[in-house]
Order: structure tokens, then C-alpha cells, then sequence
């Protein structure tokens, strides 16, 4: 890890709606991660998580304050330039890949988007890379199992090679086993590739293992960053990661009752 | 807690086939437990036949589903040989299911309160006033705040959580033996997720139900059930108390524990489940 920020979000604001309807979903986001970090972003559904992601990733362009990647601000128009730096990969592995397109098409299209030669070689290499057997290519989504095809999503990803990953709940569609072997993936990819890790999740202990620091969301805003190492075996100073902390560790009705109260 | 001599629900050596165009496919394979008033987790990856053992006690499978076994006994009930009628007279009223996604198990175009009462009308002749009453009533015991505005609402208008109380209170208000839940919470989140299993966890003490309790998530089912069975390729290969699942002794169990990623225990390396096929096999 450098101290290099490679992520830079300041005061970022997201409304939908005009007037009296406006519905503000991100208030005054700030935080910043470093180059070769894994930063976790975790919250209940509506906190806001996705949509910083989202913001990052071009798909919303209507946000207000400033994103900067590798030092570089972001404009609200998505250039190839940034899909260059960044790529995401989806939570759902059955949504996510076109169900008539092959694994070859899906990943050379990237190549072809960018003018990028040398296809078959680097969709080679990017299979080896993300663990699948090369014969993958001329298979259909519906051939592969959803860790397989989560691979898939990860390769389609790296293919450009991208300084930055942003992870949108990547594994909570798969089971436990699958789960595990996709998170030895990325953190091996990481560490080999040097790569910065935005990771959006609800699922703590998956934060715990990928991350060095995690933002906790709650309506739209950031209410605790710390470093994950100090979830580890001890108790949150902020009460709502507390509950988050206290909730995925296990079930006790008292812990329900507070929660009601 | 208090055991009854007679357990609820008894299964024996019971085999799932269905019919495909490949020839029979084994979905659950000998599997065998019983049931008393108490909380039974079945856990197991996507395809271990979970959901199946659960479809097929109330015989929801189609008709391309072969389902054998020694005993398939509910009460006094033969569930195998039980006609469509007497099956009619236990689903929904004797033994009930809460499914994973509220939204797409309740009717979008009726309001909520109607729809637990319908639950209700299907089994008792009552005034559809009295219905209403006691749909009501149960809102409340499933602790929604406000049960006369949720009554008069549409399933889109409710949260996930509201939802799935939605759920259970329809599932609930014909009072069952047996309430079947597959992974009633996967969908929702960590706090919902508490609030909802307290309702459960309430409902199951107060009324003296048996819950089946079918999930993937480990941690959940250590802490909430009183007993696991853990599920590979159809057949149960371990049967544990749930306090116990840390001294489990099967390497299916003790790899899927060892896979979680946990809060409180940081590791280089998640452990990858190593598939033995010779599990299938015992």
C-alpha cells in the first residue's frame, strides 16, 4: 500500500426528484482510500452504499461536490479514460452476463470498445488469470455455475486492466464455499496486481477478511470509519457498527428487543 | 423445553426423484428425522435438496416428483398415501410455509389485511367481519406498529421486513402445528432480520409449534435453532445440536464452518471446502 490516494470523494451529495419530492439519498460523502487499499463500504439496504459506487462508476451524473481517481478529477461524462482506471463487478452473476453472448464475445468486447488488438491472447491470459480453464471461452452463461461465472465477471473486468476494482456485493449471491474461493481470488489479485479495492457489502465478516478500513452508511451518510482490524474481537465505540457487529455474530433476543425499542 | 412423546413430523428414508429428460434425477436421498415442538434447522448449499425435503412434507412438488419413503407421517397423517382432499385440509392450516421472497408470494392487487384474512376464510366458516377481526389481530402479534394502516395497504407499499411479518401473520392466523420458513430472511437485513426472527422465536415458544427452519447461513441457525441437520447432494450427513456445531465431526460441516469469512477472526486464506466423494456414498 502507497500513501498515494488513488479514490478521493469529497462532499459528495445525491438527490432524485425536484423540489418538495427531492429525495436526498447520499448526504455529504467524504472519504478517500489509497492506492492498493481495499476499502470497504458496508450499511442496510437504502444506506447509500451502491450509489457511491454507482457515482464512481458513471452510471449516476447528476451528483454534486468533487471525485477524483489517481489524482485525476472525475467529469459527470463517462470517457474511456475512466473505464480504463475503473470497472465494477456485480452482485448477480445470473444478471450480469448477456445469456446469448459467450464468454469469448463478452470479454473481447471491452477490446473491441477500446481498440484494444492481440484479442485472443489476452482472453487467454485472463482466464488463467481468474482460474478457469481456457476451453471456458466458446461456453454460454447457462453452461456456468455462479462462481464460475462471477470469475467471468471478474475477468471481464480485468481485462481492461483497470488500477481499480469496485466490488458491488460480489459474493452474496454465491454459497459459503463458492464464497470463499472467489474471496482468495480477489485478494490474490490484489496483492499481485497491485489493484485498489472499493468493496460495497452487508456481510461484515466478508469486510473483516477483504478490507483494511470500512465506512459504515446509514441514510446516506457515513457515520464511522475505521480500520477492520479493530472489529476483530472487540467492540465498536459507534452504537450502530456495534449492532451491525453485535448482529452478525449471532441471534439473542435481547439484542431484537433493543432493536424494536 | 417440553418433548411430547409423539413427534409432529416423522420422516423416514425419504427419496425425492424427479423426472427429467436425462431419466431420474436424485434430489434427496434417504433422509430421516422427526420433529418435535422445537426448532429444526435444515442448512446446506444451493442444490443439497433443502427446500425439496421441505415441498415435499406438504407435497408441493409436481407431479414429474417421486417421493418414497418408509415413513412420511404428520400427526396421525400419512402424508405419502393421503388423499388431495385430506392434503388440501392440511397445507395452510396444519402445516404451513413462509417462502424466502415476500414480494413475489404476495398478491400485488389485493390489500395485505384481505389477504391474511382469505388465509383465514379458506379454513373456518366465519363472517368475513370476524376474518378481518383476527387478520388484525394478527398484525399485532407479529408487531407491526400500526396495524390498521399496514391492513389497509398493498404489498408494494410495505418494506421487505414488514413483508415478510406480512408472511408469517398469513401463515400464523390459522394457528398450524408446524410452520416450514425457507430462508425467511435471506432477503432481509441485519436488524430486520433480528426483529423477524424474534417474532419467530415468540411464536414458536408462546404456541408451542415445531419450525422447520431451512437457511444457508450458518452463523444464524447456531444461534437461533435447537437443532441442525446439515444437508450434502440430498442426504443429511450430519445431525447436531445446534449448540454443538462447533464440535461438529463431519468434514462437510467442519469445511463449510471453516469457509466463513468471521468478524472476529482475521485469516490470510479462506480454507476451500474439499469435496470428498465419498460422502455421497455414506
Amino acid at each position: 500500500m502507497s500513501d498515494k490516494t488513488m479514490i478521493d470523494v469529497q462532499h459528495l451529495d445525491l438527490s432524485f426528484g425536484e423540489g418538495s419530492n427531492a429525495n436526498r439519498v447520499l448526504r455529504d460523502v467524504n472519504f478517500h482510500v489509497a492506492e492498493g487499499e481495499s476499502f470497504g463500504l458496508v450499511g442496510e439496504s437504502g444506506s447509500g452504499k451502491t450509489t457511491v459506487l454507482r457515482c464512481l462508476a458513471g452510471q449516476y451524473t447528476h451528483w454534486q461536490g468533487s471525485l477524483a481517481v489517481d489524482g485525476a478529477a472525475l467529469g459527470r461524462k463517462l470517457d474511456r479514460a475512466r473505464c480504463r482506471k475503473l470497472q465494477m463487478v456485480f452482485q448477480d452473476p445470473y444478471g450480469s452476463l448477456h445469456p446469448r453472448h459467450t464468454i469469448e464475445t463478452a470479454l473481447s468486447e471491452p477490446l473491441a470498445i477500446h481498440g484494444i488488438g492481440d484479442r485472443s491472447a489476452r482472453i487467454d491470459a485472463i482466464l488463467d488469470k481468474v482460474g478457469l480453464p481456457r476451453a471456458f471461452r466458446y461456453r454460454y452463461p447457462h453452461q456456468l455455475s455462479g462462481g464460475q461465472r462471477q470469475r467471468v465477471a471478474i475477468a471481464r473486468a480485468l481485462i481492461l486492466e483497470p488500477r481499480i476494482l469496485l466490488l458491488d456485493e460480489p459474493t452474496s449471491a454465491l454459497d459459503v464455499s463458492v464464497q470463499a474461493e472467489i474471496l482468495n481470488l480477489l485478494a490474490d489479485l490484489r496483492v499481485r496486481d497491485g489493484l485498489t479495492y472499493l468493496l460495497v457489502t452487508h456481510d461484515l465478516g466478508v469486510v473483516a477478511h477483504l478490507c483494511d478500513r470500512v465506512a459504515v452508511m446509514q441514510l446516506g451518510e457515513i457515520v464511522d470509519t475505521i480500520d477492520s482490524a479493530s472489529l476483530t474481537g472487540s467492540t465498536p465505540s459507534h452504537p450502530y457498527t456495534r449492532m451491525l457487529v453485535e448482529a452478525s455474530r449471532h441471534y439473542s433476543r435481547e439484542m431484537a428487543q433493543a432493536m424494536a425499542a | 423445553m417440553n418433548q411430547p412423546t409423539q413427534p409432529l413430523l416423522e420422516a423416514e428414508d425419504l427419496t425425492v426423484r424427479f423426472a427429467t429428460s436425462e431419466g431420474l434425477v436424485d434430489a434427496v436421498r434417504g433422509v430421516s428425522f422427526t420433529l418435535g415442538r422445537e426448532k429444526l434447522a435444515i442448512v446446506g448449499e444451493s442444490g443439497s435438496g433443502k427446500s425439496t425435503v421441505g415441498r415435499s412434507l406438504l407435497r408441493l412438488h409436481p407431479r414429474s416428483a417421486r417421493i418414497e419413503a418408509k415413513t412420511l407421517r404428520f400427526g396421525d397423517t400419512d402424508l405419502l398415501t393421503a388423499s388431495e382432499n385430506a392434503m388440501r385440509d392440511i397445507r395452510g392450516r396444519r402445516m404451513s410455509m413462509i417462502m424466502q421472497d415476500p414480494k413475489y408470494s404476495l398478491n400485488p392487487v389485493m390489500r395485505v389485511g384481505k389477504q391474511i384474512a382469505e388465509a383465514y376464510l379458506a379454513h373456518h366458516k366465519v363472517s368475513r367481519k370476524e376474518a378481518e377481526q383476527r387478520a388484525l389481530a394478527m398484525l399485532e402479534a407479529v408487531r407491526i406498529r400500526d396495524p390498521q394502516r399496514v391492513f389497509a395497504m398493498y404489498p408494494h407499499e410495505v418494506s421487505g421486513g414488514m413483508g415478510q411479518r406480512i408472511m408469517i401473520a398469513m401463515m400464523l392466523i390459522t394457528e398450524p402445528e408446524v410452520v416450514i420458513a425457507d430462508e425467511p430472511t435471506s432477503a432481509l437485513d441485519v436488524s430486520v432480520r433480528m426483529q423477524v426472527l424474534a417474532t419467530l422465536d415468540d411464536l414458536v415458544s408462546q404456541r408451542g409449534l415445531g419450525l422447520i427452519f431451512i437457511s444457508h447461513d450458518l452463523n444464524l441457525v447456531r444461534s437461533f435453532c435447537d437443532r441442525v441437520l446439515v444437508m450434502y447432494a440430498g442426504r443429511v450427513v450430519e445431525s447436531i445440536a445446534a449448540a454443538d456445531l462447533d464440535k461438529a465431526q463431519h468434514p462437510y460441516t467442519r469445511g463449510l464452518l471453516a469457509a466463513l469469512p468471521s468478524v472476529d477472526q482475521r485469516r490470510e486464506r479462506l480454507p476451500v471446502l474439499q469435496r470428498d466423494p465419498a460422502w455421497l456414498a455414506a
